[in-house]
């Protein structure tokens, strides 16, 4: 049986990769998240963040950091209806 | 601490040129920055390489970046996500269209494969736009995208293969000066509790200066703040640009698509997203990574209007950066008179991200030779003094 646990299950990256990236030098969260890439799938870091912020304290010895930058929007929302909302000004 | 040369801005262009300064020997280097890697610009953009400019010099340093491009992941032992789709530029009106049709004249006495199409045609590149309304497209099938993250890292990683330090979470304080010269930056740390980080030689904690020999300022939107520390008057001014990006789709999207009437550009990442960005009016200047509704709006309507079946494709994120913009659209590079060993890299209007691979070896030859060209004579700070100004046209999102 495989021993692999997956971290951010949108973006298939597993515990181990993120140990490794935190080793190699991506010791913050944002850093942590460019290297990897958690947090950037269809959930857009709503299962994954605490967890690799958690991970990336107890390795650290730092306190856990401030989330990442919320990117809007807060839901996935269609283009159309995006686009309803522009002023046309042609 | 000293370093013979500090780089100041661990984007990519700080770090191309730190690369090359190491491979041509000069590996007594410290490249800084006051954030993580790939927390500015160089993290922000949209991926887009490409030779389809307007002015020739541009021209020329764009088919050079594009081969360095097509050798990096096997050079650098990393994958850029290098994907050679082409660009498709659109017009709307005719006036567009004939300075469309001059930029591709010369851009096929460069050399390069640029195709025009009527408005008509661009439907024969991307079957799912709507022409109507679009007079004129050019298409070179030689540009392309990248996936930017790794291609920062792989310089990071590169330079500091080579002996190169890179010491992220440092801001620039002030210099030290004597006799026209800069003697010593000095660097505070921007956050606290310092972990050890590999192999690195940097007191932690507290503000420290490092002497040096030479200063390249590479710091994007950042660097006319830093350039004032030693007196320096910068004209190019930070702008907020904004991106978003679409939930995955089955590729579909072969070239980025650029529609020059209203800035709006897209294209598929190799992860399926549709991610691109369109001009807004009214964005005052200054260092702003916010992210606005009305962006959100306006590229959709954009985007939605040149390929309506994308409306029923959903949003999942969007970011934003900052341009570095010049009152002529051509960047700063160079020395600056006073003082005499600050070298500028600056001022890239949004391009600074695909001319980083051929500027970085032509910043570490002038640094490795002291020699300088006619192209860094052209860019020069002194310009907008002299009024000799450049040109260039072609600048979307």
């Amino acid at each position: 049986m495989s021993e692999k646990v997956m971290a951010c299950r949108c973006e298939d990256v597993t515990l181990d990769e993120i140990e490794r990236a935190i080793a190699e030098g991506s010791d913050d969260l944002e850093s942590l998240k460019r290297y990897t890439g958690f947090g950037t799938g269809w959930c857009q870091g709503r299962q994954c963040v605490t967890v690799c912020a958690r991970i990336l304290a107890q390795r650290t010895g730092q306190p856990p950091a401030i989330p990442i930058t919320p990117r809007p929007p807060a839901q996935p929302t269609h283009l159309g209806a995006l686009a309803a909302l522009a002023k046309r000004e042609g | 601490m000293r370093a013979r040369v500090v780089v100041i801005g661990a984007g990519i262009m700080g770090l191309a040129t730190a690369f090359n300064l190491a491979r041509r020997g000069i590996t007594d280097v410290l490249v800084v920055d006051q954030s993580y890697l790939c927390g500015g610009a160089s993290g922000r953009n949209g991926g887009g390489v490409r030779a389809q400019f307007s002015s020739e010099e541009n021209i020329r340093l764009m088919q050079e970046s594009i081969e360095i491009c097509r050798e990096f992941a096997a050079e650098m032992r990393i994958n850029v996500w290098f994907r050679q789709g082409g660009y498709l530029f659109l017009t709307r009106s005719a006036e567009r269209a004939k300075a469309l049709e001059e930029s591709a004249a010369l851009q096929q006495r460069c050399g390069l494969n640029t195709r025009l199409l009527e408005g008509r045609e661009a439907s024969r590149i991307v079957h799912e736009l709507d022409v109507t309304g679009i007079v004129r497209a050019s298409f070179n099938p030689d540009d392309g995208v990248v996936f930017p993250w790794p291609f920062v890292w792989g310089f990071a990683r590169g330079a500091r293969d080579l002996g190169v330090q890179v010491a992220t979470f440092h801001a620039v304080e002030g210099f030290v000066t004597a006799n026209n010269r800069i003697t010593g930056v000095k660097l505070r740390p921007t956050r606290t509790g310092e972990v050890a980080r590999g192999e690195s030689v940097l007191p932690a904690g507290e503000a420290f200066t490092v002497e040096c020999d030479e200063v390249v300022l590479c710091a994007g939107a950042w660097s006319p703040g830093i350039a004032a520390m030693v007196g320096v008057s910068l004209p190019n001014k930070p702008h907020r640009h904004e991106i978003c990006s679409t939930e995955p789709l089955k590729p579909w999207l072969q070239p980025l698509v650029a529609d020059l009437s209203d800035g709006l550009y897209f294209s598929q990442s190799m992860r399926g997203e549709i991610v691109g960005g369109v001009s807004l009016e009214a964005v005052p200047e200054g260092i702003d990574q916010r992210s606005s509704a009305e962006f959100l709006a306006r590229y959709s309507a954009s985007l939605v209007r040149a390929v309506p079946r994308l409306a029923s494709v959903k949003v999942l994120r969007q970011w934003a950066g900052c341009y570095d913009l010049t009152p002529d659209g051509g960047p700063l590079v160079g020395r600056v008179s006073e003082p005499e060993n600050l070298v500028l890299a600056c001022g890239f209007m949004g391009h600074g991200f695909m001319m980083a691979p051929v500027m970085g070896r032509l910043l570490a030859e002038h640094i490795a030779t002291q020699e300088t060209s006619e192209l860094f004579a052209r860019w020069s700070l002194d310009r907008f003094r002299t009024g000799k100004l450049v040109r260039e046209t072609m600048i979307i999102g």
